[in-house]
């Protein structure tokens, strides 16, 4: 009862047991946290607009894209995986989400960030829908925890219109 | 041959019930961690509860080694889901975000396509031959959360 081998072995489980206890307090401590991120999108311009031989539109545009992502940030945040997703509805499809840029935020001094950039991946749809279509820019944020729940969340930046002619 | 004898002997005088008692036992340990692991299956919905990270695709997210839990509920897919699954025919599974979901009016049913957040570029690549997207029944689960990496450690970190 009393040898090295039993005393290891309670020394080993208590502390893998408090480590878990750890750990869940720790992601337990996510949820005083109220984020109050901020967002804003512009399209600068659409680069092209046309029908591929597949026959599904293709969309290239240049985007201004800054945010404010900084009250995301506890002491328990890895990373903030963020992304734009252009949304919109067609005749066939109920909802399209087509991711158009992702960034992976490592610290909270990188959380506040202004860039112009086309976008990250093509902007593809299945079919011939675009031509005129409104669709939302909604910026998705996923925060990595160092352990513990994830948690994720959206702004919705509604407005956007493409062109009712192929350029 | 006295060592044999030995061990005979030895194995002889053994209390029968005594080594019948700790094979009941050990078998009791097992099928506990049995039921452990199927009941978690049933709670979290998907047919591997826990995984591990394979691959480095998903860095600086998930590292090598990483501990992930699933969760799998009825709640459709959406883009920025960390999802598990299998492409057809591989036994592997793979864990990537999801970066383009279409979903369609009438059946509900979603084409989803994937990526590693390192990888440069999307899944095409790993799906089937010919095979564009993903659907529902490729997925095993949705990462809820994940557990503490012990590799990377400030060993490794050399910035402290």
């Amino acid at each position: 009862m009393h040898s090295l081998g039993y005393r290891v072995n309670a020394l080993l489980a208590f502390a893998v047991t408090i480590l878990a206890l750890i750990c869940g307090i720790a992601s337990f401590s996510d949820n005083f946290n109220s984020p109050s991120p901020s967002a804003e999108v512009q399209v600068l311009n659409i680069n092209r607009f046309r029908k591929k031989l597949t026959g599904d539109d293709e969309v290239s545009l240049t985007l201004n894209i800054s945010a404010n992502l900084e009250s995301l940030f506890t002491w328990n945040t890895k990373q903030v995986f963020v992304f734009l997703a252009a949304e919109y509805e067609t005749p066939n499809n109920a909802l399209n989400q087509v991711s158009l840029w992702d960034s992976i935020i490592p610290s909270k001094e990188r959380a506040r960030f202004s860039i112009e950039t086309t976008n990250k991946y093509r902007f593809i749809d299945q079919g011939s829908n675009l031509r005129g279509k409104d669709f939302n820019l909604t910026m998705h944020w996923h925060v990595m925890p160092k352990t513990g729940k994830m948690f994720a969340d959206n702004l919705v930046i509604s407005g956007f219109r493409l062109p009712e002619a192929y350029r | 041959m006295g060592w044999i004898g030995e061990q005979i002997d030895s194995i002889k005088s053994l209390n029968f019930r005594q080594v019948l008692t700790q094979a009941v036992s050990l078998g009791m340990i097992v099928t506990s961690a049995l039921i452990i692991w199927k009941g978690l299956m049933c709670i979290t919905g998907s047919e591997s509860p826990v995984v591990v990270v394979l691959s480095g695709s998903m860095e600086p997210g998930f590292k090598r080694g990483d501990i992930l839990f699933l969760h799998m509920s009825k709640d459709p897919i959406r883009a920025g889901e960390i999802v598990v699954f299998n492409v057809d025919g591989r036994e592997i599974p793979i864990v990537h975000r999801v970066i383009k979901v279409h979903e369609h009016q009438d059946t509900g049913e979603v084409d989803v396509l994937t990526k590693g957040d390192n990888n440069f570029g999307d899944d095409r690549l790993l799906y089937a031959h010919g095979q564009l997207w993903l659907h529902r029944h490729h997925i095993m689960g949705r990462a809820v959360g994940q557990g503490l990496n012990m590799r990377e450690k400030k060993f490794r970190d050399n910035k402290c």
